[in-house]
């Protein structure tokens, strides 16, 4: 198991420095650079070229590339253009934000997904089935920002149930020793202010959650359907075991497989960000982050932010496959 | 236990009390929507002493499986009708709520499958498969299950049966698999056993192994057996009544001895006639039965075995021949046309 997770994390290494090479160039490839965004009307050609001379953007770019690789080895992203403060500190302050959304996208996911594509597996063709596969599909094919609009427009100003946007009501002062709010709240002691961020995450994690929900419920039902005719499900019938413990303990975890697959692949995506989500709920994560840094040419941050979230998904990526291991003995062995 | 000291040797028709197991004129339709209806068993009668062995023998397709699977009611319930009765220990399996069922299954009647491979769930330990059957049945601790777990394992011929019950269905060979099957079926020391095809999924030695356990376990615990199988080898080394099955009805039925001694039907000869032999010389090639077992009338219009039928003539064809003893008392037999002595090829 260690040998294995070794080997894998081991593996990262090729896949950054492919990574950083593919972005390095692509973000040199892009027409302007940080000295638009920085001097906006006032550009000159010498004044770009001054700026550019300060951020080593006038070296050639395989020395730029070295020197870069270089301090991102030491554990240095560099600086933001756009801010002046460290990539990482940036980082740092966003990601929580992505994680506690995530977070909350992938329990909405799971706990409506799961029992309703088991549901919809056991008894295929019936109306909760039906009504399971038409909203999946709605799920998938409805824009995130438009049922994002929706939500808010809805719960949020018509009904005035939840807050429109942000991630605390702005009137609270509270402290944040770890970034991640709700948990803030509730190590400062500052209870009502963790309800508050709670309250915030609610209808983005359900606009954000809806994709990886409607793709956990296709799998879960088939995984189920397929499941339940299963030879060993009839052992199961056959020596008279309750219903439940056949549900649960016979059809359930074995039908769980590829579910986990999907919800890791599916936790990776959601932790790189989620733009739309978090533009339309003015939710400062690592999605708007670093769109806008793209917008601005902020190379160190558009490089820096690529890299950290390449890392992050090969890391989950890895919790899943050993979490694997635990569900199914199979894959222990070999 | 009303009927335990029943000799093993027992006749269906010639015991005093009721049978264990009573099946009456049991009937399954499979009917999916958008299909044509498929009448897998059509009009079973069976009985089974307390600790007789009984044999169900048939092609695939037969309804044989079909024939259990209903009785216990293990088939599902889309798209399935089921009419006819099934008595067990005068108990109406077939009207018994659920629950109640749930509590016969596995504790008075166990089933045995014929895939050992996918039969365990391979994301459970051995010990976690039986002992799940002991404390849901007979109430044991958790502790005592293990215990017990180990000694059912030891009893099916499973050696380091401690540290066997760690294993995981995957780590055993196929006969060891179906012995944790066996051991799990005999768990709650059931009256009834059904063993459907126990082993053909095995390959030949082991099989016999299989066997031969089977054999002593019932015999031990005076565990009534029914054997389902395609292998008329099987059933004669272990069964004292044997019936055999054609597109879902019986069409021959006797104790043991006059039926290999004297196959009546012509399916019961034919099948008898394609099993290969040691005593005869080699290079005498074997005798298949002609046709498939898709080539069936429905037996509304005739005997069903006719389209394949050597000894077929006119009357065959004018609605099911009737289950009729022939000779021996307990010998039944549903033809028209029985083969003679002279062309029984046994």
């Amino acid at each position: 198991m260690l040998k294995f997770a070794v080997r894998r994390l081991l593996l990262l290494v090729p896949i950054l420095l492919g990574l950083s090479i593919l972005v390095f160039l692509f973000v040199r490839a892009l027409p302007g650079g940080p000295e638009t965004a920085l001097l906006g009307e006032r550009l000159t050609p010498e004044r770009a070229a001054a700026v550019r001379a300060a951020y080593g953007l006038d070296r050639p770019v395989h020395e730029q590339y070295v020197s870069y690789m270089g301090k991102v080895a030491r554990f240095d992203l560099g600086v933001s253009i756009q801010t002046q403060r460290p990539v990482s500190e940036e980082i740092g302050r966003r990601f929580p934000a992505t994680v506690e959304l995530a977070t909350m996208a992938m329990l909405f996911a799971l706990v409506v997904g799961i029992p309703l594509g088991f549901v919809a597996g056991r008894r295929p063709g019936s109306w909760i089935d039906n009504a399971s596969t038409v909203g999946s599909l709605l799920g998938i094919a409805i824009p995130v920002f438009a049922l994002g609009f929706l939500l808010k427009y809805l719960f949020a100003v018509r009904l005035g149930w939840l807050p429109t946007d942000g991630r605390q009501d702005v009137t609270l002062t509270t402290e944040h020793p770890t970034g991640f709010f709700v948990l803030d709240g509730v190590l400062t002691g500052d209870l009502p202010a963790a309800w508050d961020a709670l309250k915030h995450l609610v209808l983005p994690a359900i606009a954000l959650g809806t994709i990886p929900l409607a793709i956990i419920t296709r799998i879960t039902r088939a995984a189920v359907q397929e499941t339940i005719n299963e030879d060993f499900v009839r052992t199961a019938e056959a020596k008279g075991m309750t219903k439940s413990i056949v549900t649960r303990r016979h059809i359930l975890r074995n039908a769980m497989l590829p579910v986990v697959t999907i919800v890791g692949l599916q936790t990776g995506l959601l932790l790189s960000g989620a733009i739309l989500t978090e533009t339309v709920f003015a939710f400062g994560g690592m999605g708007s982050f670093m769109a806008s840094a793209l917008f601005s040419r902020d190379f160190p941050v558009i490089q820096g932010g690529i890299l950290f979230l390449a890392v992050v998904f090969v890391v989950v990526n890895l919790i899943v496959d050993i979490s694997y291991g635990f569900i199914d003995p199979r894959v222990r062995a070999s | 236990m009303t009927t335990a000291t029943t000799p093993r040797d027992a006749v269906p028709g010639q015991l005093a009390g009721e049978p264990l197991l009573k099946v009456r004129d049991l009937t399954v339709t499979f009917a999916s929507r958008g299909r044509r209806a498929v009448r897998a068993v059509d009009g079973i009668d069976l009985d089974v002493a307390a600790g007789s062995t009984v044999g169900i023998v048939g092609e695939s397709g037969s309804g044989k499986s079909v024939t259990s699977l209903a009785a216990l009611g293990l088939l599902g319930k889309r798209g399935v009708q089921i009419s006819g009765s099934v008595h067990f220990d005068g108990a109406d399996l077939l009207n018994m709520p659920d629950d109640e069922l749930r509590a016969v299954r596995g504790k008075e009647i166990a089933m045995i499958f014929q895939d050992p491979m996918s039969s365990l769930n391979p994301v459970l330990t051995i010990g976690r498969q039986i002992t799940e059957i002991l404390v849901r049945h007979r109430g044991l601790s958790k502790q005592e299950a293990r215990d017990e777990a180990a000694s059912l394992l030891q009893s099916v011929g499973i050696g380091d049966s401690v540290r066997r019950l760690r294993s995981f269905p995957h780590q055993l060979s196929g006969g060891m698999r179906q012995r944790v099957m066996i051991a799990m079926a005999l768990a709650c020391a059931p009256r009834l056993l059904i063993a459907d095809e126990p082993t053909t999924a095995l390959d030949v030695t082991i099989s016999a192994q299989i066997l031969e356990l089977l054999r002593t376990l019932v015999a031990e615990t005076q565990t009534a057996l029914v054997l389902i199988t395609h292998d008329l080898g099987v059933v004669a080394g272990l069964c004292d009544t044997v019936h055999v099955m054609y597109s879902g009805r019986i069409v021959e039925s006797a104790p043991r001895r006059p039926l290999f001694a004297a196959p009546e039907h012509p399916y019961t000869n034919g099948l008898l006639a394609s099993v290969p032999r040691l005593d005869q010389p080699r290079g005498i090639p074997l005798l298949p039965i002609p046709g498939s077992p898709s080539d069936t009338l429905p037996w509304a219009q005739g005997c069903a075995f006719s389209p394949r039928c050597t000894r077929r003539e006119d009357d065959c064809l004018g609605g099911p021949p009737p289950l009729a003893p022939v000779g021996h008392p307990a010998h039944l037999l549903r033809c028209m046309h029985p083969v003679p002595t002279g062309e029984r090829r046994v």
